[in-house]
């Protein structure tokens, strides 16, 4: 059989318009469902809850490794030493002063914590997220003829001080990130919540 | 610019070629009805059972210790996984549903005689798949009722005389339905039963594009052509066809989303309330019963209650629970009658389809009972009235008085 | 003509009758009916009821029975409870208010005490219904027979013992003189007299010693607690069909205009 051309292509070319585009909106909706489905699950979000870690037992000079929605975070305690050669070479930094927003509020100050003596990172290198090597002694090494103590990334040499700050000429672009966290007492810190403002 | 693209394309690969010869010149005749929407529903459906059931497949554990808690996961824990899991089992129910309709469809218009055998057969092929996937599903959130349905399926297989033991065994890989067996079943469900569907339904729809649609007339519409050799009573499937395939989809899915948000369950239809129970190896629920789709095949299972010479009852159940669904399979050689649709058929065919029905929907309600004597005499009685449709149909399509058929398709 | 009328009634009995009693052995309080469950008149968006159901979960059978595929802070959020209160008031222990709902209790331990391991009531309501669930809280009864001293008229020869008897107090099963129900739906009468005929029917549950709760409170928090199982059976079911009714609705519109399109190109082969 033959079709007739339409009788009232207006009509007809507004129903086509209307129809595809409440077709697309349903295709749009129905999509939603499987992209949420994508979130991090109520499980995931339950794992990833504060982490608490009683930090009495770290030394001086020391780090210890905790868990965090399964990120590796470093809590190192800085010797009176390594307080002092913090800032002794900041040309050698990208952004010594903590301007890129990598850090809550309460940390971005000249040692990039809430105790002075005490500093929470996310060991996850800012290039391509690979866990950075704690190197604290200073001196000569193979990766750095003059190193201050800090943080060498494996996969791809990128170097951080001991606060986390990324060296220049490395590939990673800003210094490593610090979760938000704060101090329940002196020796309990808790990971993955910012404290009560006081 | 688009031309040329299109140019470029068509070189290398016959798109244009099959856009026509499948959408915009494919010959749609005039005149289908209501159960010309099945089939592309079934498209629909197959679709919506794919992504859900990737999407399931991402949080699903099969593991005895996890399956049964990694589907609460999914309704509580993912964010619209309840969306997802609920399009799936109602996904299922529908696609057997529509597969029902579009079998029915084809008996009641003869779309399975000739050129149409082969098509018939690969339909038929699709329905068996299903009914494996759908059994295969069904076992994966191992509740109680999954679990039970699985050991009384399977044990069907033990019934196959000298070997039935072993085989048994060999195919739960072991003593009793267990870990070992969800694996298998996982198996097949998610990879080479959704493969072969495709695959099959896939091959349906060339067979289908190469002998054409047939009619309620029955009428062979290619008898009359225009002088492009296009036949007179068809309409081009793209536009014609695809926007009253779209309006049905549209009503399909208001049906479709109205259970999965409203109406989940189903009544413990489309989801059993004893499957809320995870899966126990040392209770046995009070009352198995399978999915509805496939009751009427469980009746029959249930009907044969007595013993044939050395084959068993239970054999013989499994004997005749199989012949049902493969006596199918051979209606394009059982029907005689040298006219196809219901419509120019005589009054013995009308009858016969008739107590086909009757007899599906019965054996359908008593397979979802308890038994009892009556009814198993009764189940019985329409066990013999569904086989009676295919086994004497070579003699009522024969001896019957059929109506001339038309030449050409007339529309009201 | 009537004898065949009854053997086809006999008939449709046999193949139509009711799929066994629901409620066991539970007779109604007027006598009538035997097996019939209570209605448990649950209402998912009843927040207070829900509130003190969970409280009364919490109190009385978290000791024993888990809800094991549920968390804490999904239950807070979903009832309306500020979750420093819930952590205050409905957490024991170390427990955090993102973890699931389960319990410490020994399952083989559990086993040896009461003869079954408790269940995990989570889905309880979407396995045996709400009316059944509140049946069964109402239909304890003192027996001597039992190890424990109480039997249940839904569920005969229970594992489980009467945790809130210090609430409802014991119950006992009594017989009593009753009407009878007569076919054409009002009571049976002698036909010479009139009088209302009366049998001795067995199994009503009376309260002798009320405890805490007069049978009414006592009914109304059971309806409280099955409330809140039935909830925790399908947490969904509120957003569930808040959502379904915009996605019908936008179906419907999709519908009409793909319909008034259908009809559109029907035009040009008609």
């Amino acid at each position: 059989m033959q079709p007739k051309p339409p009788s009232n292509p207006g009509r007809r070319k507004f129903l086509i318009a209307a129809t595809s585009i409440v077709g697309a909106g349903a295709v749009i909706g129905a999509a939603i469902p499987f992209l949420a489905a994508f979130n991090p699950s109520e499980r995931a979000k339950a794992a990833g809850a504060p982490a608490k870690v009683d930090i009495s037992k770290l030394g001086k000079g020391e780090m210890m490794i905790v868990e965090w929605r399964g990120i590796p975070i470093y809590i190192i305690r800085h010797t009176e030493q390594s307080l002092l050669i913090l800032n002794r070479n900041l040309s050698r930094l990208s952004d010594p002063n903590s301007e890129e927003n990598q850090q809550p509020d309460y940390a971005k100050n000249p040692n990039r914590s809430i105790r002075e003596d005490v500093v929470v990172l996310e060991a996850v290198c800012t290039h391509l997220s690979c866990a950075p090597k704690f190197y604290p002694e200073s001196g000569t090494t193979n990766f750095d003829s003059d190193w201050q103590g800090g943080f060498f990334c494996p996969c791809h040499g990128s170097k951080f001080d001991l606060i986390g700050r990324v060296y220049s000429g490395v590939p990673a672009p800003t210094n490593l990130s610090i979760p938000p966290h704060y101090y329940e007492s002196e020796h309990v810190l808790v990971i993955g919540e910012d404290g009560e403002i006081t | 610019m688009f031309t040329k693209l299109l140019n470029w394309v068509d070189d290398r690969f016959p798109f244009t070629d099959t856009w026509e010869r499948h959408l915009s010149k494919y010959p749609a005749p005039i005149g289908q009805n209501f159960w010309y929407l099945a089939g592309v529903l079934m498209v629909v459906v197959l679709v919506i059972q794919l992504i859900s059931g990737i999407w399931l497949l991402m949080s699903y554990e099969a593991t005895v210790e996890e399956a049964f808690a990694s589907i609460q996961y999914i309704m509580r824990d993912v964010d619209y996984g309840w969306i997802i899991r609920y399009m799936h089992t109602t996904g299922s129910s529908m696609f057997f549903l529509l597969i029902y309709l579009h079998m029915f469809r084809g008996l009641l218009y003869g779309s399975y005689q000739k050129p149409r055998e082969l098509l018939w057969i690969l339909g038929w092929f699709t329905y068996i798949i299903l009914v494996a996937e759908g059994f295969t599903g069904y076992v994966l959130p191992w509740g109680q009722m999954s679990f039970w349905a699985a050991q009384v399926i399977m044990s069907l297989f033990g019934s196959i005389p000298f070997i039935g033991e072993e085989l048994l065994t060999w195919i739960r890989g072991d003593y009793m339905i267990s870990g070992i067996t969800l694996g298998r079943l996982f198996a097949f469900h998610v990879v080479l039963l959704p493969l072969a569907l495709i695959a099959v339904v896939f091959v349906h729809i060339i067979a289908l594009h190469e002998v054409g649609s047939n009619n309620p007339e029955g009428i062979d519409v290619k008898k009359h052509v225009d002088e492009d050799g296009v036949p007179l009573d068809t309409v081009p499937f793209f536009p014609y066809d695809v926007m009253k395939d779209i309006f049905a989809i549209g009503v399909f899915l208001i049906i479709f989303c109205f259970i999965i948000f409203f109406f989940p369950d189903g009544g413990g239809y489309l989801i059993e309330y004893v499957n809320y129970e995870e899966a126990n190896n040392l209770i046995t629920p009070e009352h198995i019963v399978p999915a509805w789709y496939y009751t009427p095949y469980y009746a029959m299972l249930r009907a044969i209650t007595f013993p044939i010479g050395p084959l068993t009852a239970k054999f013989l159940g499994f004997v005749i629970m199989t012949a049902g669904m493969v006596i199918i399979a051979f209606v394009p050689w059982l029907d005689r009658s040298p006219v196809k649709s219901i419509r120019y058929k005589g009054m013995y065919s009308k009858l016969a389809l008739c107590g086909l029905v009757v007899s599906f929907f019965v054996l359908g309600y008593l397979g979802m009972i308890r038994p009892n004597p009556l009814r198993t005499a009764l189940a019985q009685v329409f066990t013999a009235l569904y086989f009676a449709y295919f086994l004497l149909m070579p003699f009522y399509t024969k001896y019957e008085k059929c109506k001339t058929v038309p030449d050409r398709i007339k529309l009201q | 003509m009537k004898s065949f009328f009854f053997v086809i009634s006999l008939f449709s009995l046999t193949i139509f009758s009711a799929e066994g009693k629901p409620c066991g052995d539970y007779l109604s309080s007027d006598g009538l009916h035997r097996g019939i469950c209570e209605e448990a008149d649950t209402d998912y968006l009843d927040k207070a009821s829900l509130q003190k159901g969970a409280k009364m979960f919490m109190n009385y059978c978290y000791g024993c029975h888990s809800l094991k595929y549920a968390r804490f802070n999904r239950v807070a959020k979903d009832l309306g409870i500020p979750e420093d209160l819930f952590q205050k008031h409905l957490l024991f222990g170390d427990q955090k208010m993102g973890d699931l709902m389960t319990i410490s209790m020994d399952q083989s331990e559990a086993k040896d005490w009461f003869g079954v391991a408790p269940p995990d009531l989570t889905l309880e309501v979407s396995l045996r219904g709400a009316d059944w669930l509140y049946t069964y809280l109402i239909s304890f009864y003192e027996d001597e027979s039992r190890p424990l001293g109480v039997n249940n008229k839904v569920l005969e020869n229970v594992g489980m013992p009467h945790v809130l008897s210090n609430l409802q107090g014991l119950q006992k099963s009594i017989c009593k003189q009753v009407s009878q129900s007569a076919s054409n739906g009002g009571l049976k009468q002698d036909p010479l007299s009139g009088e209302i005929i009366t049998k001795e029917q067995c199994g009503f549950l009376v309260v002798e010693e009320e405890g805490e709760m007069n049978p009414k409170e006592f009914k109304a928090s059971m309806k409280n607690l099955t409330n809140f199982l039935s909830y925790m059976s399908d947490p969904i079911e509120e957003e569930r069909k808040y959502i379904g009714k915009f996605v019908v609705l936008y179906l419907i519109i999709f519908s009409i205009l793909s319909y008034l399109l259908y009809r559109e190109f029907k035009k040009d082969v008609h």
